[in-house]
């Protein structure tokens, strides 16, 4: 609970903002965790590694994060709309973010679905799939293949599940204080610590994207 | 700055009409939640002693039936002798419950959760919710990883370290389900410490009294606040090793594959850095606690308070570049040898600080001899040994010769029981009054401390010894090697004296247990303390205060001048004290 | 029952053993300090009634003494130990001409490659490992073909550098010897060396020092080192036969 009043000085940022802060910081030295390990095995791997787009659609990705990064801004807007008192603003635009994220996961499962199709698994390239066939063929590296599938389901799939789990937060609260109007221009804690959650998983998508996807 | 009003108090001292339900199993306050942590970790403080038991038995009688052995399955222990396949869950388990399920959660999950509020002068945690989440995930992690030791084939048996590739596969280790329940018990306890260590730290931050700066907060907050730091960071870096070595076992995975250009000692590097900010995490809160029962006994400020705030935090800036000693002869780069030493070296000087500020604290002291001071003592001279042996393995090559032998287990030891498990059993003794509003045996308790202290030293010293000859860890018949036979006499007298150890834990569970319903009951400050939980009654109530408690000075102000008795609450008005400069607005 | 050391039978032994009795006293000055301390404070100290403690908060020029002196001993420590730590594992530690011995290690025993007449340990090839073949030893190889391959048996010859070429089939192993005061985690995946002289002639034994899983504790092998000439005259003996046909 906030302090009673009063209380001695802490950081001028109420507990809600500032515990979501302080969990952030465990969320990061989780995916650093991840990902300090994807580069290490990357760039301690025995041969070369897969081109960029080969195995995975850029293309795709490529609009899913951009899609990412909207509902970001609009998340930015249902707080900026709320803070100046606009609850029907603000309603429409949080909306809009959970409809975001949630095509986000969506995009992401079909193209697991797709990957999973052409033979790719955490364990790296499945016997006897199309994918098998390009590293017959030389065109994708099979020394590295199983690395790059394990590293590539890992860091994206606990990324997806952490959109999800915004997703439904956002769900939660739109549902229970968004909608039957329980946020106010005084008091609307949740959409701003929610969106600070919600910066960081787009901010580690920008990331896994560049390093995974591009490089 | 945003105004946010604040949410409705979760209730006063006086109105207090939650159903049994809330009030003791689903309970939001921090003290319950406290107090429920201490019964989960005591029962896995007994499992993890159980389990060394049946340790010393094979270690010192190798190959002969144990007493009682007969229960235990075919598969593991035929006519009760135990099987390598027992043996190596053993060790594991041991390991496992006591680092994580006894002494984490004793320390942090007991004391962050049961003091810090109290001795900030808050109402409760800043996310009493949460807080209950964090107490029920520990729970079910719990239940999880006992569970591992009733599937088929057992419990894991790669040590509480699980180093690859042994523990990936199921055919190098022969663990079955037992090896996965492992990973996903670590995940359920990453949350829960993860959530208790939020909450610790924004309460420590916005949450404190009026007056209550800090440089007026007693030193086991301190502790626990930068305790709660090093979970926060560490512990999420062994829920993404968990999760890799749970995909290596399920998914196929080559993270740690070095035929599929996986590398092995990734798994080390993840788990040790983790590890070592975890023994921190293991042995900080001790010293804060003992900070506190040492300035009571001796009846005298903390001699150097501010240097001890430093050394706390100079170990724990310390510990995130010392992991790589775990890993000398671990066949990673020489160079990091060099490197790890010197930080490794270093750390023992904040140490070093602390003990001797301890001491100093009780030269020239008013000495009271009660339990808690009595462990507390026991802290001080049994953590110095335990530290000063870290010197030996901290020597890069000197540690290539005591590297996986029981020089280390020692050393484990007499840190960890002879720091760790001293301080919190004077903790235990000290705030139950607190927690129960009855006092536990005094006599008991100093007769429980002195044979636990006898036989804490004639069990664990002559680890060294054996150490020193060349004694190799988790070693399921030692006699096998012609260089060990001479000292398997040692290893026969270290199992007798461990089983007395154990035994005599009987009379601290006898006095717990009789205490918590025929004790004396306590009165308000029976320790005659400083700290603001004595100026509620005993046991505290819900909320603690209707309205804080202003702070007029620091924690430690016994044998005070200008006062008659020898101590001084923090939060007793003298009419020489001004009233605190508040931030605006509250917040 | 030796209450202390093992006996020396390695070059490393000596200095090693050094530091342990250095590190020994060094910190028995903080230890009896200490305990020492708190002994006689108990005593001298104990409560009585209607007196008070000395009421200090502390002393500032103290705490920097005792941060500085175990400071500089601490660092002091590190530098000097670090010159024998480069000796024993750095980039060039390894004598020019130490004998090779090839220690590749499996679920739960050791397979010794001795390199025969020539000197030089023929190379291996892990697709080749099987049964009969248990190191993976490449019989194409010109070097190969003097090399000795036996099991749990490691025979050396004294008095001359030693490099130990360690590899693991399936988990970390770790090949420790006591009395040599040797240890090296044994990697699958590294190809990992380990020098050192052992100077006494005798018999040890090579013990896992990293669980490896259940024969971990009986995964022992038997180390004798000869005098130069006993040593050629086993190697001698061991040769392999030539192979029936020529190559």
């Amino acid at each position: 609970m906030d302090p009673p009043f009063p209380a001695e000085r802490g950081v001028d940022v109420y507990n809600k903002k500032l515990g979501m802060w302080v969990f952030l910081a465990s969320e990061v030295m989780f995916f650093a965790a991840l990902i300090g390990s994807y580069v290490i095995l990357r760039f301690g791997a025995p041969g070369e590694w897969a081109k960029p787009g080969v195995v995975l659609n850029i293309k795709i990705t490529a609009f899913n994060t951009f899609l990412l990064i909207c509902s970001s801004v609009s998340m930015v807007k249902a707080y900026a709309a709320v803070s100046d008192g606009d609850i029907g603003k603000m309603r429409f635009w949080l909306l809009m973010t959970i409809l975001g994220g949630a095509c986000f996961v969506g995009i992401q499962v079909f193209e697991y679905i797709h990957l999973v199709e052409r033979g790719f698994v955490p364990a790296g390239v499945r016997e006897g799939s199309e994918l098998a066939e390009m590293v017959a063929k030389g065109e994708l590296p099979g020394a590295t293949m199983g690395l790059y599938g394990s590293t590539f389901f890992t860091m994206t799939g606990f990324h997806g599940f952490h959109v999800t789990c915004g997703v439904i937060s956002m769900l939660f609260l739109y549902l229970t204080k968004a909608l039957p109007g329980k946020y106010t221009q005084q008091d609307h804690a949740g959409i701003e610590v929610v969106g600070l959650y919600w910066h960081f998983v787009d901010l580690v998508w920008i990331i896994l994207f560049t390093i995974v996807y591009l490089i | 700055m945003t105004t946010v009003a604040a949410s409705p108090h979760t209730g006063h001292a006086h109105h207090d009409d939650r159903s049994f339900v809330s009030k003791y199993i689903f309970s939001t306050d921090h003290k319950i939640i406290g107090i429920q942590f201490l019964f989960l970790s005591l029962f896995f403080l007994l499992v993890g002693g159980i389990l060394a038991m049946q340790i010393r038995w094979q270690l010192g009688f190798p190959g002969k039936p144990m007493p009682g052995g007969g229960i235990l399955p075919q598969t593991m222990a035929p006519g009760g002798v135990i099987l390598p396949e027992y043996y190596l869950q053993l060790v594991t388990m041991h390991g496992t419950f006591m680092v994580f399920f006894a002494i984490m959660l004793l320390l942090v999950g007991v004391y962050a959760n049961f003091i810090i509020p109290l001795k900030l002068g808050a109402h409760d945690m800043a996310f009493p919710r949460i807080n209950m989440a964090s107490f029920w995930s520990a729970f079910v992690s719990g239940i999880l990883m006992l569970s591992s030791l009733f599937v088929a084939d057992g419990a894991p048996r790669a040590g509480w370290t699980m180093y690859v590739p042994l523990s990936a596969r199921h055919d190098y280790s022969g663990v079955g389900f037992g090896q996965e329940l492992w990973s996903i018990s670590i995940i359920f306890f990453g949350l829960s410490s993860v959530l208790g260590s939020l909450n610790y730290i924004t309460t420590v931050i916005n949450n404190r009294a009026p007056g209550m700066t800090w440089f007026r907060m007693p030193l086991s907050v301190w502790a626990l606040f930068i305790t709660a730091v090093l979970g926060l960071l560490a512990v999420p870096v062994l829920a993404g090793a968990a999760i890799m070595l749970l995909f290596e076992q399920v998914l196929g995975t080559h993270f740690f594959d070095p035929s599929a250009g996986g590398q092995v000692l990734l798994w080390q590097h993840l788990f040790w850095f983790f590890g070592h900010p975890e023994v921190y995490i293991l042995i900080l809160p001790a010293m804060g606690l003992v900070s506190e029962l040492i300035a009571n006994g001796s009846r005298k400020p903390i001699f150097g308070y501010h240097s001890m705030v430093f050394a706390i935090v100079g170990i724990a800036f310390l510990s995130w570049i010392v992991w790589g000693h775990h890993m000398f002869v671990s066949g990673m780069n020489p160079t990091l040898g060099s490197s790890f030493m010197v930080t490794t070296l270093l750390i023992a000087v904040p140490t070093a600080i602390k003990v001797f500020n301890w001491l100093s604290t009780m030269w020239r002291g008013n000495l009271r001899f009660h339990t808690p001071m009595l462990h507390a003592i026991g802290f001080v001279t049994m953590f110095t040994i335990g530290g000063l042996s870290g010197i030996f393995m901290a020597a890069t090559p000197l540690d290539m010769f005591i590297h996986d032998t029981y020089f280390i287990v020692a050393h484990i030891h007499y840190v960890l029981f002879g720091g760790s498990l001293f301080a919190i059993f004077g903790s235990i003794v000290f705030w139950f009054p607190k927690m129960f509003g009855r006092m536990m045996n005094e006599a008991w308790g100093k007769v429980h401390f002195w044979l636990t202290f006898i036989f804490f030293n004639t069990t664990f010293f002559p680890m060294h010894m054996i150490g020193m000859a060349g004694h190799m860890r988790r070693l399921y018949d030692p006699t096998i090697y012609e260089f060990l036979r001479p000292v398997q006499p040692l290893n026969v007298f270290i199992s007798v004296n461990a089983f007395l150890l154990f035994a005599v834990q009987i009379i601290f569970f006898v006095n717990f247990w009789w205490s918590l319903f025929k004790g004396e009951k306590a009165s308000q400050n029976p320790w005659e303390d400083n700290g603001l939980e004595w100026t509620l009654p005993n046991p505290a109530p819900h909320g603690n205060w209707e309205t804080p408690p202003t702070v007029y000075r620091g924690p430690y102000e016994f044998s005070a001048p200008g006062v008659t008795e020898d101590y001084l609450p923090q939060n007793r008005k003298l009419p020489t004290d001004r009233e605190p400069a508040l931030s605006p607005a509250g917040h | 029952m030796n209450w202390w050391l093992p006996p020396q039978a390695s070059n490393f032994a000596p200095r090693i053993d050094g530091m342990f009795t250095a590190i020994l006293i060094i910190t028995a000055i903080p230890f009896f300090l200490v305990e020492i301390g708190v002994i006689w404070f108990v005593f001298k100290y104990r409560g009585r009634p209607g007196q008070k403690g000395h009421y200090t908060h502390g002393n500032t020029r103290l705490e920097m003494i005792w941060t500085a002196i175990p400071a500089v001993t601490m660092v002091a420590l590190g530098l000097i130990s670090n010159s024998f730590w480069v000796q024993i594992k750095g980039r060039n530690s390894v004598p020019a001409d130490a004998y090779p011995v090839g220690v590749h290690a499996k679920q739960f025993e050791w397979w010794v490659t001795l390199p025969g007449p020539d000197g030089k340990l023929g190379r291996t090839v892990d697709s080749l490992i099987s049964k009969a073949n248990p190191t993976g030893l490449d019989t194409t190889d010109a070097d190969a073909k003097d090399d000795i391959v036996i099991r749990n048996q490691l025979h050396l010859p004294a008095g001359r550098p030693i490099v130990a070429y360690l590899t693991a089939e399936d988990v970390i192993h770790s090949f420790y010897v006591p009395e040599f005061r040797v240890r090296q985690d044994i990697v699958p995946g590294l190809h990992i060396k380990a020098w050192f002289v052992a100077t006494v002639p005798g018999k040890y034994e090579i013990g896992c020092s990293q669980l490896c899983g259940l024969g971990h504790y009986k995964m022992r092998a038997q180390v004798t080192v000869h005098t130069q000439a006993d040593f050629d005259a086993w190697a001698k003996e061991h040769a392999p036969q030539p192979q029936a046909g020529g190559e």
